[in-house]
């Protein structure tokens, strides 16, 4: 059986699925569904208290997924590690999806202070698993401190892009000990299969389910394509070549 | 007196718990995590907290989100 394990935890299922953007609760759950999932992102915010809405909770069920609470929002270590406290006081698991992105317009990684959170949370006993900008040397520092997996970015978070940062991605997944999770920009299946093929462990993608018609056929291709690249990655691709090879017989041509 | 709710201003009679600030809101306790000050609250504290002059309390709870 062929499972992804973080933190001594097996799965089964190698997409996560963010559940931000859903045009409804019900396109939400059919994204989870249709994906297979077994993980999912939430994120914190202040109650508002002249409308306090439905809980997001009463949508998911807890024995089915795990919640990976997120720190969006948060700009610095200090905001991150004080969402990932309160996560935790709210009954989830100590596992918490870090990220610390101060600047709204593009929301890249800032890596000072997520590898400085990391290593607050590390010792506070959190599974941390920390939404990073693409950088192998980064990556090292973020396995010393004791993070669960790396979680670089493909393209910004929203964008749909594919895996821009192919290159170094690929250079991250050669050096890693523990998980490669490729994060954020992902907006097709090919662009998760791309991401399998090339040995990432899993790819976490919400944007591209949310922003569709029908999340539940949507989720279920990338299903698909998370699946298509892994096997293809188990299997070992063919070397790339130049020039042609051919693929039939050189030799019984009908000519003189 | 004065306390700060998610940030905004709003007047409580004095000796209002966590507890009753919340059923006044219409926020089900099950559903929340309460800041007092920076300080999380457990939810069995929450009756046994009074609310003072100038108190930054904090109601959060989970949300969509990638």
């Amino acid at each position: 059986m062929d499972e992804l394990i973080i933190a001594g935890r097996s799965f089964r299922s190698r997409l996560m699925v963010g559940t931000g953007k859903f045009a409804s609760n019900q396109a939400m759950v059919a994204a989870m569904e249709g994906s297979g999932c077994e993980i999912v992102t939430v994120a914190l915010r202040r109650v508002d208290i002249d409308n306090p809405a439905d809980s997001l909770l009463t949508h998911i069920d807890r024995d089915r997924y795990l919640l990976l609470p997120n720190t969006s929002g948060a700009r610095n270590a200090e905001e991150a590690v004080r969402l990932a406290r309160l996560a935790r006081a709210a009954g989830c698991e100590p596992w918490v999806k870090l990220e610390v992105t101060p600047d709204p317009y593009y929301l890249l990684p800032d890596p000072i202070e997520t590898l400085k959170a990391a290593e607050i949370l590390v010792k506070e006993g959190f599974i941390v698993l920390p939404y990073m900008p693409a950088d192998p040397v980064l990556a090292r520092h973020m396995e010393e401190v004791g993070t669960a997996t790396l979680m670089p970015l493909g393209a910004p978070i929203g964008t749909n892009r594919g895996l821009r940062t192919r290159d170094l991605v690929s250079i991250i997944i050669e050096q890693a000990n523990i998980p490669v999770v490729v994060d954020a920009g992902l907006g097709a299946p090919s662009h998760a299969a791309e991401a399998m093929e090339m040995g990432a462990d899993a790819v976490l993608v919400n944007t591209a389910l949310a922003d569709t018609l029908d999340s539940g056929t949507m989720s279920r291709a990338f299903c698909k394509g998370v699946q298509a690249g892994r096997e293809a990655y188990l299997a070992g691709l063919g070397p790339q070549r130049r020039q042609a090879e051919a693929s039939s017989p050189l030799t019984g041509f009908l000519r003189d | 007196m004065t306390i700060y709710v998610n940030g905004e201003q709003q007047e409580y009679e004095a000796d209002f718990s966590v507890q009753q600030l919340l059923e006044a809101v219409g926020v089900n306790p099950d559903r929340v995590v309460v800041e007092l000050n920076r300080t999380i609250l457990s939810q069995s504290d929450f009756s046994a907290t009074f609310l003072k002059q100038s108190d930054r309390l904090e109601l959060i709870q989970f949300v969509a989100g990638g």
